[in-house]
């Protein structure tokens, strides 16, 4: 019982956090704020809602341990930490690749990183 | 099990949503953010549907699937930004 409500919160959890990095990147006004929008809020809700399916093989590998459950969940946390490493890395360089097509931020008044670049 | 379902048919509503950034998009860079955020979804209703569809296997599909996005995303970047 407590175990179904704890998936659950970690539902709702992880879809309101994707929910609200999609609408950033639909809200926010250049490529930079909107890249700081998903990655961190889609790479957390999609933790929460692995979190949840690790949960729930958890509890069903108590009921039936010869389920295969706990490959579920071994494998559901190393897609997790996975994901967790390529997004952060892909969204640095989608950042420097902008920079470096010339984009620039929305209101921006200064450019360190192009002052400082050789 | 209703709830996977329903968490499962949210994503993909995020999925269309981020769609239309990716179609609109006023520069490739934010295609290209659209499309890490819909490759992001993916993976994460890819781990969903393995619990709904009973399939454990879709979990190493799923870890296949980021792996690749990412090496797509990275070339992507370095075409963007020149160096390629």
């Amino acid at each position: 019982m407590i175990l179904s409500t704890l998936i659950w919160i970690s539902l709702v959890v992880g879809m309101t956090f994707n929910a609200l990095g999609v609408i950033g990147i639909l809200r926010f006004p250049d490529v930079y704020t909107r890249l700081h929008a998903d990655t961190k809020a889609t790479t957390f809700g999609s933790i929460f809602t692995s979190l949840a399916v690790v949960l729930y093989a958890g509890g069903e590998f108590l009921k039936d341990p010869e389920g295969q459950y706990e490959t579920l969940a071994l494998h559901t946390i190393l897609a997790v930490v996975v994901l967790a490493f390529t997004n952060a890395t892909s969204a640095h360089a989608i950042a420097r690749a902008a920079h470096k097509r010339g984009h620039k931020p929305a209101r921006a008044v200064c450019d360190r990183l192009e002052e400082t670049a050789p | 099990m209703t709830r996977w379902i329903f968490t499962v048919l949210v994503m993909v509503a995020l999925m269309l949503l981020a769609m239309v950034r990716l179609l609109k998009g006023p520069t490739s860079a934010d295609r290209v953010v659209a499309l890490d955020a819909i490759n992001t979804l993916v993976v994460a209703a890819m781990i969903v549907l393995a619990v709904v569809f009973r399939q454990f296997i879709f979990v190493d599909v799923a870890i296949i699937y980021a792996l690749l996005a990412f090496v797509g995303t990275l070339y992507i970047a370095k075409y963007l930004g020149g160096e390629l």
